[in-house]
């Protein structure tokens, strides 16, 4: 029989504002094998704490139900609270009377009659509880970064400066990202450029940090600490470690007419191709939908031209498997497509553009050179025109737009206004938006600064219609502080597209077990607390994974992911969860039930022998549990059919106790 | 034969009589039955977006029970009693409050029904040759195709507009009306102010902004080069004419009568 004591917490007023504590602690009394009720205001301060390590010395406790919030909050608390006074941590047992209780509940009748009800089958629980202890798993040490943009490569420089090998892999044929994409940076107005490209070159020369360029996480297996990966490496049909990147195959390329992803498809590049300049690594790639080799046979000039050597038509994919004590995801954000959006004319006109592309068209390395021309004609725009929320804060189109606010647009639409401003003073910027949202350092002063500086016209109010007319767009938006409809004939229409996850980021949370939310942005462990942590052990959130963020936020970000990373990393041994599903062997019959749900593979079958009443050998097959890799989460021990699995601390008799006691 | 219910509207008995007339005769040519229900009501005009009043829709909500009765889609010609009876029909689906108090009036009627809870499916004219018909079709009964003219499809407001209730075509770059253009033998000019609004009932009262949206249309198609616009509206067609260019504007049921071979003077 266990001698139980029952803990009854205040919360202050969370608690005892709806609930008459004293009187859950009076009608816990009574409940079978409780020795000890009592409240006290605080039960997770010291000075609770120790009400109960003292009870449990005093009275001889085998067990203990502290009711008070969820489980999520204090469990651990009160678990080292009993540990310390020598109880095993896996005899506490919560009663959530907090959150599932008075927070729901208005009337102090009710809330006292659920407390009391809750308080009963934690105790019932309790009675039933067996000590349980932890196993202890090793930590490989090496974290892998899925992403090679800005969050990317800082959370992987971050924990390669702590000493922990890391690996980067990355779909692009270079790391770098949306931010090489872009011309200047806000509110400073540094060249993007400039301040990414030596990160870049930081990356290639450290000897920690491997980049898997071209490739793509294809399966994930094993748990914290020992993640096993497979990394699919492209066939980028030249060899990495032998080409110099002279770029001589880039220039002799007889198929020059494939549309430049660089720079969103407004100029061509080779079908032998070096993305960028400054791409890291500066290995050449072939596009095997446009190389005439590789579709036809016939060409090989840039094997011909090839003095290195590098090139290599018969490259296959290549899977390598690698493990991990962490994981970071870093797979960024894209513009959502425009193509829906008929009223801003963005399919019908070349000269409706969206903001990255307008990056692209400033940019000195970019299709114009970093004159800013029309696409149709090439001439200079002489008013332009900037829509702003195009598909965010959307509520009413879902179907092609975002609910949220993208964040990122106001800033860098102030940017682009001012810049062409200062470049081009002929020329009229309309900024038209629906609130103009600059918090952040400098962010605010940035924007006054285009508004009153640089007369850029700031309009409140949508545009609703942009029809070309000749060569010119026709504008039609309102103006909601004048009252009026505004007809503004433009050269330039620029879209503030709302962004969104990539796509490759639904089936990697698949792979990762890591959970989303509906807009397929990953979910942190707690949205205040544990911000770069997902609910997935051992998994991390660098970037606009996570929601949209602008570049500052986004570093100090990945830089607080690879902190986390590196606490796992410095750990030798991880403790695990004991609290893992079991399988008696002689009530399995080996269906194989069992192995089909758990989502984690922790469960295998073996041939075992037993020895029958008739004195006869038999050999049968029956489930084992891999315990480093069961998660807990029970769904085994609803499937299985002859009562075989159970999960330890949650046994099935167990949860029968916990239902009898509430209908009770 | 394919029998549909059909509800042709007050403005199709007056001022929009070939609509009607070309209508039906197109509609037999096609193996379509319009069944005129009997002792329509006027739609409710322009009352549709009035949220909290519902006398003005019953005479659609009995319209609707009517068809449901016989077991088919409801069909429309006119714009605007496609869109007051398609709105119509959607709140009673979607709201109860609504529903409810709908089908407590219509107890009220000498005539016992059943309460009324969406059942009908509304189509527009456009919506019966595309959907039912098929342009395809068309194409094969076409006697009298009207190759090298340019035309340009006026939506106006009523046809595609709200986007989710109407279900009828992208509201910001439709396709069915250009469609049906071709399938006569014409030649669609797409231009930017096609689906913006004529000015509508606002040309009793501010006809100068009347005018303004009904030239920014026609002007829009003329530039792109439309010898004619095509509407399925009657408010669309006055207010075009009224204040607009000089454009030719007809309904589409004369184009496709023509096409088919039914109409009775070309020269009109």
């Amino acid at each position: 029989m266990q001698r139980i004591g029952v803990f009854v917490c205040h919360c202050g007023t969370n608690i005892a504002g709806t609930v008459d504590v004293k009187a859950v602690a009076e009608a816990l009394k009574t409940e079978p094998g409780v020795v000890f009720s009592t409240d006290y205001q605080y039960m997770c301060s010291q000075a609770g704490q120790d009400i109960i390590k003292k009870a449990i010395a005093e009275y001889n406790l085998t067990g203990i139900v502290v009711c008070s919030c969820s489980p999520r909050m204090h469990e651990a608390t009160f678990r080292k609270t009993a540990a310390a006074a020598g109880l095993n941590p896996y005899m506490v047992e919560i009663a959530n009377i907090r959150e599932q209780c008075s927070w729901v509940h208005k009337e102090v009748p009710i809330g006292t009659e659920k407390a009391i009800i809750l308080a009963k089958a934690a105790v019932a629980k309790v009675n039933l509880n067996a000590p349980l202890t932890p196993g202890e798993s090793p930590v490989t040490k090496r974290a892998l970064v899925i992403g090679g943009g800005i969050a990317g490569i800082q959370t992987a420089l971050d924990i390669a400066d702590a000493g922990f090998p890391v690996d980067i892999v990355e779909t692009k044929p270079t790391i770098g990202g949306k931010m090489a994409q872009l011309d200047k940076t806000f509110p400073t107005l540094d060249c993007a450029a400039c301040i990414l490209t030596p990160k870049m070159v930081d990356v290639a020369q450290n000897d920690k940090i491997r980049v898997f360029s071209y490739s793509e996480v294809t399966e994930v297996g094993g748990f914290v600490g020992n993640f096993e990966v497979t990394i699919k490496r492209r066939a980028r049909y030249v060899k990495e470690d032998i080409c110099t990147g002279c770029g001589l195959c880039t220039e002799k390329c007889p198929q020059k007419k494939v549309p430049n992803e660089f720079n969103l498809g407004m100029d061509n590049r080779s079908a032998i191709y070096i993305p960028f300049a400054q791409a890291v690594p500066k290995v050449a790639t072939i596009d095997p939908n446009h190389c005439m080799k590789l579709k036809t046979g016939k060409c090989g000039v840039c094997s011909k031209v090839c003095t290195a050597g590098a090139i290599d038509y018969e490259a296959k994919d290549e899977f390598v498997k690698e493990k991990y004590g962490a994981i970071v995801v870093a797979t960024g954000f894209n513009p959502i497509s425009m193509e829906k959006f008929d009223e801003f004319a963005y399919s019908q006109s070349k000269d409706v553009i969206t903001s990255l592309e307008l990056e692209r068209l400033m940019n000195a390395a970019g299709p114009t050179g970093g004159t800013l021309l029309r696409p149709s004609d090439h001439e200079h725009p002489h008013t332009i025109v900037f829509v702003q929320c195009v598909g965010s804060r959307c509520e009413a189109c879902a179907e092609k737009g975002k609910e949220y606010c993208s964040k990122i647009c106001c800033m860098y639409t102030a940017k682009h206004a001012m810049l062409i401003r200062d470049k081009y003073p002929d020329t009229e910027v309309y900024v038209f938006y629906i609130d103009v949202r600059t918090p952040g350092k400098n962010f605010d002063e940035f924007y006054r600064r285009a508004v009153e500086e640089y007369g850029v016209h700031y309009i409140k109010g949508m545009v609703g219609k942009v029809s070309p007319e000749g060569n010119k767009l026709k504008v039609q938006g309102s103006d909601l502080i004048y009252g009026r409809q505004l007809h503004i004939d433009a050269d330039l229409v620029v879209l503030a597209a709302a962004i969104e996850p990539d796509k490759s980021a639904r089936p990697l949370a698949t792979m990762l077990t890591a959970s989303m939310d509906t807009n397929d942005f990953f979910t942190e462990a707690h949205p205040k607390l544990r911000p770069v942590e997902s609910p997935t052990a051992g998994v991390f959130l660098s970037g606009t994974c996570q929601g949209p963020k602008d570049i500052p936020e986004t570093v100090s970000q990945a830089g607080a992911a690879a902190s986390k990373v590196i606490g796992l990393l410095c750990k030798d041994k991880l403790t695990g969860n004991p609290c893992v599903a079991h399988s008696d062997e002689m009530m399995c019959n080996g269906c194989s039930t069992c192995e089909k749900v758990c989502p984690y593979g922790a469960i295998s079958y073996v041939d075992k022998e037993f020895r029958m009443p008739d004195r006869t050998t038999k050999v049968r097959r029956v489930a084992v549990v891999n315990e480093a890799v069961c998660q807990g989460c029970g769904a085994c021990t609803v499937a299985c059919m002859s009562g075989a699995m159970d999960l330890k601390g949650f046994m099935n008799k167990q949860i029968m106790a916990e239902v009898d006691a509430i209908c009770k | 034969m394919i029998k549909v219910s059909y509800f042709p509207g007050c403005t199709l008995r007056t001022k929009a009589k070939q609509l009607d007339l070309y209508a039906r005769k197109c509609a037999e040519v096609l193996g379509v039955q319009l069944c005129e229900i009997e002792d329509w009501q006027c739609c409710g005009g322009v009352f549709v977006s009035n949220n909290d009043e519902i006398a003005s829709k019953l005479s659609s909500v009995r319209a609707l029970i009517a068809a449901k009765e016989e077991d088919r889609p409801l069909v429309t010609v006119c714009s605007a009693c496609h869109n007051v009876i398609k709105q119509t029909n959607y709140q009673i689906t979607n709201d109860e409050s609504f529903r409810n108090r709908a089908n407590l009036y219509l107890s009220q009627d000498k005539e016992k029904r059943e309460p009324y809870s969406g059942e009908t499916k509304v189509m527009h004219y456009f919506e019966l040759l595309r959907d039912v018909v098929g342009f395809d079709k068309i194409k094969e009964k076409v006697v009298n195709p009207l190759t090298g003219r340019k035309i340009a499809a006026y939506y106006g407001c009523l046809l595609l507009r709200p986007g989710k209730v109407m279900a009828f075509d992208d509201p910001e770059n439709p396709a069915i009306m250009e469609e049906f253009i071709r399938a006569i033998g014409a030649e669609p000019v797409i231009y930017p102010y096609r689906n913006e609004c004529c000015g509508g009932y606002v040309a009793l009262e501010d006809p100068e902004s009347a005018k303004k949206k009904s030239n920014a249309v026609t002007n829009s198609a003329e530039s792109h080069g439309a010898e004619l616009a095509v509407t399925a509206c009657p408010l669309c067609k006055y207010n075009l004419v009224q204040n607009g260019s000089n454009i030719p504007v007809v309904y589409f049921t004369e184009l496709l009568a023509e096409a088919l071979g039914v109409k009775e003077d070309t020269n009109a």
